[in-house]
C-alpha cells in the first residue's frame, strides 16, 4: 500500500488551517511527504509532516479570510464600531463613566447577594437526593372550634403506615424531636443535639457517610456522629467501634461518621442519630407509649414510592388515625395528610388548616423587593446621566441619521453601550459580593457561597446582565434615537445650540424623585424598625438580669440535693443566692387551666402560665412586690401559697387578691386549695413583643432549672470556674451547660435586629446609590452653565446666591420626595408593627429628622459642584469662544 | 519615499521566487533555499514569508493546475511583481554603494 501521512496529523491540519489556505498548503505538506518517504523512508517523512503540520500553527494559517463572508461582514464592522464607540464615550467622560459604572456595581452587587438569599432559601433541604419524594407526616385537628397543625405524631402510626400501605411508602421512618442530649466519652460530658431515628434514616435522607456505611443503625447500641461532632469527641483519633454514652445511661458504638448536613437542611443541627429501637427498648415511657394513638411526640418522615404521589397518597392515609382513637379523641378530627420535603421551611406556618404566609417567605418577598428597587436606583442613575448628556450626543445621532443609519440600528447602538457598561459593571459587582459575602453571611446568619460551578448560576447571571441593560438602556436608546437630524445638525455654535424643549428635564426630574422616595422611605423604615426594637429592649422586665446564671438539670443527680447545693455554692463566696424553676426565666414551660376562684365568670376558660419555684427564688432574681409578701420558710402553709404576677391579678379582677383561696383542678392537683401570698410585678419571661402572660408561681413540682445569682463585686470570669466546680462535685456527670439570662433574653431579638442591620445596609446604599446620581447630574447641570454663570458673576452676582441658584431645583425634587415617600413609609410601618402586641408609636419627628437628613445629604452632594463652579473664573469660562 | 523593508529571510524567498521563474511555488521555493544556502528551512515558514511578502505587493500569486503528486491539489504559483523588482534594486544598489563606500585600507583586511 502506498505510504500515507498520518491521518490525525492531516484532519488536524485541515481544522486549524484557514480554509481559503488549506489547498496549497496541504498540496506543499503532502508534495514533501512523498518526497521524504522516497528519499529518508516512510518513518521519517511522518514525523517531518507532523512537524510540518505543528509548524503552521501561526497566525497567518489560523486567521479566517473575513472577505469570505460577505453577508455578515458589515454588521460585524458596525458592531464592533458600536463598541468602540462606547468605549471612547467612556473614556472620554470619566467621572461620568465611573458614577454611573458605581453605581450600577453597587446596585448589581445588592441584586445578586439578595438573589443568592433566595436561592439558598428556595433550594432549602434540597441536598438531599431524595428530595422530590421525601415527606412528612402531618395532622390537622380541631380543639375549640380551631383547626391547627402539627407535625407531630403517635407511634403506632408509623407502624400502621408500614404495614397498611406499603405499596405507597419505599421508607416509613420514626423520630424524635431534635433536642440535646448529654454525650460522654473518656469522662467528658457535652450537651449535643441529637435524634432517635429508625434504620432507614440514614438511607432516606442519603447521609454522606465519611465512615462506616448507612445500616449503622440496624444493631440496638450504635449512633452515628456527625463529622463535626467526631471531631470534638475524638479529635484525630479513630472514631469507629468507640463506647459512648448518651444521658449517662445508654451505652452506643459508633458505627458510622456522616458528613455535617447542609447549612440549609431541616436537619443540619443534627449532630447525632441514634437507633429509634434503642430509645423503645430503653425507656418504659415509650414503650407504655407502643399503642397510644394519642400521644403524639414524634416525627414520621416518608419516602413515597417511586409510583406514589403526594396528594393521592395523603388522600388514602387521610383517616388512619380516626379510624383507631377512642369517641372522645375522635371529636378532634385528626386528618393526616403528607407534607413535601419542598414545602417544610417556606410553608411551614399554618392557620384552620391552610399554610399562610410564612416569616422566611415574608423576608423573601421583602428583600427581593429591596433588591429590585436598589437595582432600579442603579438603572436610573444611568438613565439619567445618559439623558442628560444627549446634548453632546445629538450630533453624532444627527450624522449618522444623515449617513443613513436607521432608527433601529442607533437603538442597537445605545444598547451595546449600556451593555457594555452593566458588564463592566457586573464584573466589579462580583468583586463586590465577594468582599462583603462574610459579614452578609455573619449578619443574615447564613452559609452562603457563590456557586461558581453551577450552569445555573452563570445563566442566571447572563440573564441578569441582559435585563440589566435592558431596563438601563431602553429609555435612553429610545430618547438619543428619537432625535430629529435637520435640528440635531443645524447649529454649530453654542448660540444656537440644539435644543432639548421645556419639558426635555421632566421624566430625568420624575426619576431623581423616584430615587429619593425609595431611598427615603428606607431610612424611614430602618430608623422605625430600629426604635421598635429599641421599645422593646427598654421595656421593664420586673426582675434584675445581672449576673442571673441558669443551668439546666440534665441528669437526675442533684434530685433532692438542693440544700447540698446551695450551701455549696454559697461557700464559694461568688454567688449571692440560689434557686430553682421549673422553667428557665426566659420561657414559660408550662400552661394550665382549671382554675376556680372567687367571682370566676362561669364561662370564662383560661389557662395561665404555672411555674414551679423554690423559696430562694424572689431574692435570687429580684421580683417586685406590689402586694403581700415572698414565699417564706417561716410560714409552713406556703406550700401550698401562690404568688400571682399583675397580669393574673388583672384576669382574675381581683379587688383585694392576698389572702384570696383559689381552687386548682388538673392532674397534678385534684382541686387542692392555694392561698395567694403575695402579687409581683409583671416579669418579662417570653416574647418581649407579646402581651405579659398571666402567671402563677408556687412551690411544687419538679424543677428543671438552676438559677444563681453572681456576687455583683465579683467579676464573671472568676466565678464562673468556681460555680463549676461546686456542681462538678455533686453532680460529675452532668455538663455545666450555663446561659446567662441577659444574653438569653437579648437573643430573642435576633430575628428583628437581622432584619434591622440588612435594613439600614440597604437603606445606606439607596441613599448613596442616589447621591452619586446627583452629584452627576449636578456637575453636568453646573457644566452646562458655565457660561451663564460666567455672565452673572461679570454683572455682579455672589458666589452664595448662584450657589442658591444651582441647588435650588434639587432641593426641590428632594422636597417632594420627602413629601410622597412619608405617606407610604408610615403606611408599610404602621402595617408592620401591627405585628408588635407591644410596639412603639409611629412619632413624627421621624420623618421630619429623615426629610432634613435627607435634605442635607443632597445639599452636601450638589453644593461640592455648585461652589466648584460659582467659584470659577469668569474671565476663564467667558474667554473660549 | 517610503519604502518597504524586507527582512533578511524575505529577501531570501524573494530572491528565490525571482530565480524559479514559472515555476515558484511552496516546496520548490522550499527546496531552492535549502540547495542555495544549505540551511533547513520548513514549509511553514516560506509560507509565512509569501504570505507577508503578498501583503507587501511584492509577489502576486494564482492557482496553478491540480497535480497527481499532490493528491489532485493545486498549487499556489508566485511570481515578482513590479514593486517587488524594484525593491529588490534598490536593495542591490544600496549594498553596492555601501561596499563601495569602504575604506581601501580597511577593504584589504577584509579581504
Amino acid at each position: 500500500m502506498k505510504p500515507q501521512p498520518p491521518r490525525w496529523a492531516d484532519k488536524l491540519l485541515e481544522w486549524f488551517c484557514a480554509p481559503h489556505l488549506l489547498e496549497e498548503v496541504q498540496g506543499d505538506l503532502h508534495e514533501r511527504f512523498y518526497k521524504n518517504v522516497r528519499v529518508f523512508g516512510e518513518r521519517l517523512a511522518r514525523r517531518e509532516y507532523i512537524i510540518g503540520v505543528l509548524s503552521f500553527i501561526r497566525p497567518f494559517a489560523l486567521k479566517r479570510n473575513v472577505q469570505s463572508s460577505q453577508s455578515s461582514i458589515y454588521l460585524k464592522i458596525m458592531i464592533s464600531n458600536y463598541f468602540k464607540i462606547a468605549f471612547r464615550n467612556f473614556l472620554k467622560h470619566k467621572g461620568y463613566s465611573a458614577i454611573n459604572l458605581f453605581g450600577l456595581a453597587t446596585g448589581m452587587a445588592v441584586a445578586i447577594l439578595i438573589g443568592l438569599w433566595i436561592y439558598d432559601e428556595v433550594t432549602f433541604n434540597q441536598s438531599h437526593e431524595n428530595y422530590a419524594r421525601i415527606g412528612r407526616v402531618m395532622q390537622h385537628q380541631t380543639v375549640r372550634g380551631e383547626r391547627s397543625t402539627r407535625e407531630n405524631n403517635p407511634i403506632p402510626l408509623g407502624k400502621e403506615l408500614r404495614s397498611s400501605f406499603s405499596g405507597d411508602f419505599k421508607y416509613v421512618v420514626m423520630a424524635t424531636q431534635t433536642k440535646k442530649y448529654i454525650i460522654s466519652s473518656n469522662g467528658e460530658n457535652t450537651r449535643q443535639k441529637g435524634s432517635y431515628m429508625e434504620a432507614d434514616a440514614p438511607e432516606m435522607l442519603s447521609l454522606k457517610m465519611l465512615k462506616g456505611t448507612r445500616t449503622g443503625l440496624s444493631e440496638l447500641n450504635t449512633i452515628l456522629l456527625s463529622e463535626t461532632l467526631a471531631n470534638t469527641l475524638f479529635g484525630d483519633e479513630e472514631p469507629l467501634n468507640k463506647i459512648i454514652k448518651i444521658d449517662n445511661e445508654l451505652n452506643v458504638k459508633v458505627t458510622g461518621v456522616y458528613e455535617d448536613f447542609a447549612h440549609n437542611s431541616e436537619f443540619n443541627d443534627l449532630a447525632f442519630i441514634a437507633p429509634f429501637n434503642l430509645l423503645v427498648a430503653s425507656y418504659d415511657y415509650i414503650r407504655d407509649h407502643q399503642d397510644d394513638w394519642g400521644n403524639n411526640f414524634l416525627h414520621i418522615y416518608t419516602q413515597i414510592a417511586p409510583s406514589a404521589d403526594f396528594d393521592k397518597v395523603s388522600a388514602k392515609i387521610k383517616d388512619t388515625k380516626l379510624k383507631h382513637v377512642d369517641v372522645e379523641y375522635a371529636s378532634r378530627k385528626p386528618e393526616l395528610f403528607i407534607q413535601p420535603m419542598s414545602g417544610w421551611h417556606l410553608y411551614s406556618a399554618w392557620e384552620n388548616g391552610a399554610n399562610t404566609t410564612s416569616e422566611p417567605l415574608r423576608l423573601i418577598w421583602f428583600y427581593s423587593t429591596i433588591g429590585i428597587f436598589i437595582l432600579l436606583l442603579a438603572c436610573i442613575n444611568f438613565v439619567n446621566l445618559s439623558t442628560a448628556r444627549s446634548e453632546k450626543r445629538a450630533k453624532e445621532v444627527g450624522i449618522r441619521k444623515a449617513i443613513g443609519s436607521v432608527r433601529s440600528q442607533l437603538i442597537g447602538q445605545f444598547f451595546s453601550e449600556s451593555f457594555l457598561m452593566v458588564a463592566l459593571a457586573f464584573v466589579l459587582s462580583i468583586l463586590f459580593v465577594l468582599a462583603i459575602l462574610p459579614w452578609f453571611n455573619t449578619v443574615a446568619s447564613k452559609d452562603i457561597s457563590i456557586p461558581w460551578a453551577e450552569p445555573f448560576f452563570w445563566l442566571a447571571n447572563l440573564a441578569f446582565i441582559a435585563l440589566t441593560a435592558v431596563l438601563a438602556g431602553i429609555y435612553p436608546a429610545l430618547y438619543l434615537s428619537s432625535f430629529k437630524p435637520i435640528k440635531a445638525l443645524k447649529g454649530t455654535g453654542s448660540s444656537s445650540r440644539f435644543r432639548l424643549g421645556r419639558f426635555a428635564s421632566l421624566p430625568r426630574k420624575t426619576l431623581v424623585v423616584i430615587q429619593f422616595t425609595v431611598s427615603v422611605t428606607l431610612i424611614i423604615d430602618t430608623i422605625i424598625v430600629y426604635q421598635q426594637i429599641q421599645f422593646a429592649k427598654s421595656r421593664p422586665v420586673g426582675y434584675t438580669r445581672d449576673g442571673l446564671l441558669m443551668i439546666p438539670k440534665t441528669t437526675d443527680e442533684l434530685r433532692g440535693k438542693y440544700e447540698v447545693l446551695r450551701t455549696e455554692l454559697k461557700n464559694t463566696g461568688v454567688v449571692a443566692e440560689m434557686a430553682e424553676s421549673a422553667s428557665s426565666l426566659t420561657d414559660i414551660g408550662s400552661m394550665n387551666g382549671g382554675f376556680e376562684w372567687r367571682g370566676k365568670d362561669p364561662n370564662l376558660n383560661v389557662d395561665f402560665g404555672t411555674l414551679g419555684v423554690t423559696y430562694e427564688y424572689g431574692k435570687t432574681i429580684g421580683w417586685q412586690f406590689v402586694d403581700g409578701r415572698d414565699f417564706s420558710r417561716d410560714f409552713p402553709a406556703d406550700s401550698s401559697g401562690f404568688i400571682l404576677n399583675e397580669a393574673a391579678v388583672k384576669l382574675m379582677g381581683l379587688k383585694n387578691p392576698v389572702g384570696e383561696n383559689i381552687r386548682w383542678d388538673t392532674d397534678f392537683f385534684d382541686g387542692e386549695h392555694f392561698k395567694i401570698v403575695g402579687v409581683v410585678k409583671d416579669m418579662v419571661m417570653s416574647s418581649p413583643f407579646e402581651p405579659i402572660k398571666p402567671t402563677i408561681f408556687f412551690l411544687q413540682g419538679y424543677k428543671n432549672y438552676v438559677i444563681a445569682k453572681i456576687n455583683p463585686s465579683v467579676s464573671t470570669a472568676d466565678a464562673l470556674p468556681k460555680i463549676e466546680a461546686a456542681f462538678k462535685k455533686i453532680a460529675p456527670n452532668m455538663p455545666f451547660d450555663y446561659q446567662f439570662v441577659d444574653e438569653t433574653y437579648a437573643r430573642k431579638f435576633g430575628d428583628e435586629e437581622r432584619v434591622a442591620n440588612l435594613a439600614t445596609f440597604f437603606a445606606i446604599l439607596a441613599i448613596f446609590i442616589s447621591c452619586l446620581g446627583l452629584f452627576g447630574l449636578a456637575s453636568f447641570v453646573a457644566e452646562q452653565r458655565t457660561k451663564e454663570i460666567g455672565i452673572r458673576k461679570v454683572l455682579g452676582a455672589s458666589v452664595v446666591s448662584l450657589w442658591q441658584m444651582l441647588s435650588k431645583d434639587f432641593v426641590i425634587l428632594v422636597i417632594i420626595s420627602c413629601l410622597i415617600a412619608t405617606p407610604i413609609a408610615w403606611y408599610f410601618m404602621s402595617s408592620w408593627l401591627q405585628k408588635y402586641t407591644y410596639r412603639t408609636e409611629i412619632s413624627a419627628w421621624v420623618f421630619a429628622l429623615v426629610g432634613v437628613g435627607a435634605l442635607a445629604i443632597c445639599l452636601l452632594t450638589i453644593s461640592y459642584q455648585a461652589i466648584k463652579a460659582a467659584l470659577m473664573n469668569p474671565v476663564k469660562t467667558l474667554k473660549n469662544e | 519615499m517610503k519604502r518597504t523593508y524586507l527582512g533578511e529571510f524575505e529577501e531570501i524567498v524573494l530572491l528565490t521566487v525571482a530565480i524559479m521563474g514559472d515555476k515558484a511555488y511552496g516546496v520548490s521555493i522550499t527546496e531552492e533555499i535549502e540547495e542555495q544556502t544549505g540551511r533547513s528551512v520548513s514549509v511553514s515558514a516560506v509560507h509565512a514569508a509569501l504570505h507577508r511578502l503578498e501583503e507587501k505587493n511584492m509577489v502576486s500569486s494564482y492557482m496553478g493546475d491540480a497535480t497527481a503528486e499532490r493528491g489532485g491539489r493545486r498549487k499556489r504559483l508566485f511570481s515578482v511583481t513590479a514593486l517587488g523588482n524594484r525593491t529588490l534594486d534598490e536593495i542591490r544598489l544600496l549594498r553596492n554603494r555601501l561596499w563601495d563606500n569602504i575604506p581601501l585600507r580597511i577593504f584589504s583586511t577584509l579581504q
